[in-house]
């Protein structure tokens, strides 16, 4: 097989690199979004870990000083707002340990403790103060006085509050830095992820989480290179030091030497020829070598990034993830608001298929003006399609803003987690509900909007020739129809690694699926993130996949694999792999192949 | 400059009477009682001492009841000082 581009950066350094004695640290932890990052590193809620010690500069003295002022300031006007509203609701008695919060926090010796330390052994504020307190919280070990034994827990609650304001400073600044740093956390929400300044973020090193965690999946639509599952990440990471983070092998360097910053340098600048050398792949049909057309979509999460989807070659939007609009905001989205951001998609995807996927909320993704109820086992609560059948209020503003901007335009509506065919039909009249609505109001809106739904549960998947029937489109959510076969909280690092979505059980169910849609003449895509995963690109082809929705940095390099392969060869793939049993078989025999095409594929 | 005179340094001794000990309520009526007068004011208990002006370090002694502690205080009004922590304290803080 012939390669139009090769893969730079040579295998196997031949001299390790030397540890220099100072604190060069090399951590593993899980690649989640590819490419290297070097850059001083910004430490984001730290507040429930240990704060490492760190020296400063001499000439950082009175800034941290100020910080810590400030934030005794503001934490004791908090307690005193606790104290008043305490008085109101629980009487004196509660209140009085308000009281006596503010009263600690003001207390000058503590202070000046706290200033003492940071003078003398040019702590951070931060550690100096933890230091102190941490010291007093010993001392009430050898308490054997009940009572005052419980007082620890005061000073506990007061020193995270503080800490929290005194670390606060730099969560407040992440929405308007003014030089690119390096996110260092225990995890990112969504919703923080899209207040992020975008253009200032080099990459992201995060405690907890997996290759389809959403700090991922954001990083990955961004191309911002990522490293998840480092387990403590943030004690080893004070803030301001150069942080190295590889997120192609998934690997992270505190405090690089400089040979090592040197090499990764060099490795950056080569990615950046290859992403170079793949984009002139754009304007080339995704065709392969024996003419089988493959539809590559892209996968978005804001109207905006549509525009960056059609010039990394995509044919439309397969997936456009609408809750971004709601978990970015303070309130729910007037209609209006939600009708502009349609738009603004609509203009961006040039009359190409736009495919809009419902609302979906739940899970890990909420927002606090929705009320969340705290469900147990939030994945397999009150989530996504059947959060929307219980507040039809809300749904149907959001169809109504839907169908009123899909006019004159190719947009497609998708529901998101359905599970039976009730639900499919209750989404169906909810729909044409809206539609009547507008109808009688004189509102112009799309009538002969195409409906699907999204495969993303065991059960669709099993009874999606009954679905097909009902449906345009089918479009399968390979990573949430891989957390619900294999029982995996993608999430949760302690079980991540059981996450795979090669497993022959989640295979079996795709292939399903894509009978299902063939017998029905229904189309059937893959929009998950093994749509852009190049190891399973010529097997899902293989499958009878003609339609692949992906984040659109992975535009390019699919494009390359569909024009380098052949549906013949896709379906021998195809076969072989249904023949495996388990995981491990499926993985190798995967990488064999691309190997064949790519050789030097990282996979 | 104030306290041009040399500061008289005076003590007392007594013992914490009330049940819950040198708690939150006490320490904030102790605090703020030392703090309407202009003399620096100590609590002292075994070899540990404390700023009356510090609630921290006065919760630090965790003087429980029936510990043995010493008031001292150093300036113009320390005796008046004294009289109103001592009868502060001999009075169970006012508690029960």
């Amino acid at each position: 097989m012939s390669r139009g581009f090769s893969r730079p950066e040579g295998r196997g350094h031949r001299s390790r690199q030397r540890r220099s004695p100072q604190a060069m640290i090399t951590k593993k932890g899980i690649n989640a979004s590819p490419g290297i990052a070097i850059g001083p590193a910004l430490v984001l809620d730290a507040e429930e870990y240990r704060i490492p010690r760190r020296t400063i500069d001499i000439s950082a003295i009175t800034t941290e000083i100020n910080a810590l002022d400030a934030a005794l300031a503001t934490s004791r006007q908090e307690v005193a707002e606790l104290r008043v509203a305490a008085t109101r609701k629980l009487g004196d008695k509660t209140s009085a340990i308000f009281a006596f919060h503010e009263e600690f926090i003001a207390d000058k010796m503590l202070r000046s403790a706290v200033v003492e330390a940071v003078k003398k052994n040019r702590y951070t504020a931060a550690f100096a103060f933890s230091q102190e307190m941490g010291s007093r919280q010993r001392m009430f070990r050898n308490v054997s006085d009940p009572y005052l034994k419980e007082r620890v827990r005061d000073l506990y609650d007061i020193e995270k509050r503080i800490l929290r304001h005194i670390l606060g400073r730099a969560r407040e600044r992440i929405t308007q830095l003014t030089t690119p740093v390096v996110i260092v956390a225990h995890d990112i929400t969504p919703s923080q992820a899209i207040t992020l300044d975008r253009g200032r973020i080099l990459g992201f090193a995060i405690n907890v989480g997996g290759q389809t965690s959403h700090t991922a999946i954001i990083a990955r639509m961004l191309g911002i290179p990522a490293v998840v599952a480092l387990n403590d990440i943030t004690t080893d990471v004070t803030g301001g030091e150069t942080i190295v983070i590889d997120g192609t092998r998934g690997v992270v360097i505190t405090n690089p030497d400089e040979e090592t910053t040197k090499r990764y340098e060099t490795r950056r600048k080569e990615d950046h020829a290859f992403e170079a050398q793949l984009s002139e792949l754009r304007d080339l049909p995704a065709v392969t070598a024996d003419g089988a057309a493959i539809s590559l979509q892209a996968n978005i999460e804001l109207a905006a990034e549509a525009r960056i989807a059609m010039d990394s070659g995509a044919e439309g939007i397969g997936l456009y993830r609408t809750e971004f609009m709601f978990l970015g905001s303070e309130r729910m989205p007037t209609e209006e608001q939600q009708y502009e951001t349609f738009r603004a998609a609509v203009r961006h995807v040039r009359g190409k298929p736009l495919t809009i996927r419902t609302i979906d909320l739940g899970a890990e993704k909420m927002v606090d003006y929705l009320e969340p109820q705290h469900d147990h086992n939030p994945a397999l609560g009150l989530r996504s399609v059947r959060y929307c059948l219980t507040h039809l209020d809300m749904f149907k503003t959001h169809l109504r803003a839907l169908l009123r901007a899909a006019i004159d335009a190719d947009v497609n509506i998708m529901f998101p987690m359905i599970t039976t065919l009730m639900e499919l039909r209750q989404a169906r009249s909810t729909l044409h509900d809206v539609m009547e609505d507008l109808e009688d109001d004189g509102i112009p809106f799309k009538h002969d909007i195409a409906m699907g739904m999204m495969v993303e549960t065991p059960a669709a998947a099993l009874l999606s020739n009954s679905f097909a029937k009902e449906v345009s489109f089918m479009s399968i959510g390979t990573n949430d129809l891989t957390q619900y076969t294999l029982a995996v909280d993608r999430a949760n690092e302690r079980v991540a690694h059981l996450y795979c979505s090669h497993s022959p059980a989640v295979l079996k169910l795709i292939r399903e699926v894509i009978q299902a849609g063939r017998r029905n003449n229904v189309d059937v895509s893959v929009c998950g993130e093994m749509a852009g995963a190049p190891l399973y690109c010529e097997m899902l082809i293989g499958l009878g996949i003609r339609q692949l929705s992906m984040a659109p940095k992975d535009v390019p390099e699919i494009k390359q694999i569909v024009r380098t392969t052949s549906i013949k060869r896709c379906e021998r793939i195809a076969r072989k792999v249904m023949r495996f049993d388990s995981d491990r078989q499926v993985l190798n025999y995967l990488r064999g192949k691309l190997r064949e095409i790519n050789p030097e594929s990282s996979y | 400059m104030h306290e041009t005179d040399t500061p008289t340094v005076q003590e007392r001794e007594t013992v914490i009477p009330n049940k819950e000990g040198l708690h939150f309520r006490p320490i904030m009526q102790f605090v703020d009682l030392a703090s309407r007068f202009s003399s620096s004011i100590n609590l002292r208990c075994d070899d540990r001492g404390a700023d009356a002006s510090s609630p921290m370090e006065l919760l630090m002694l965790m003087a429980t009841q029936g510990t043995k502690v010493t008031v001292s205080a150093r300036g113009a009004d320390a005796g008046d000082a004294l009289d109103a922590l001592v009868g502060l304290i001999d009075a169970g803080f006012n508690e029960e």
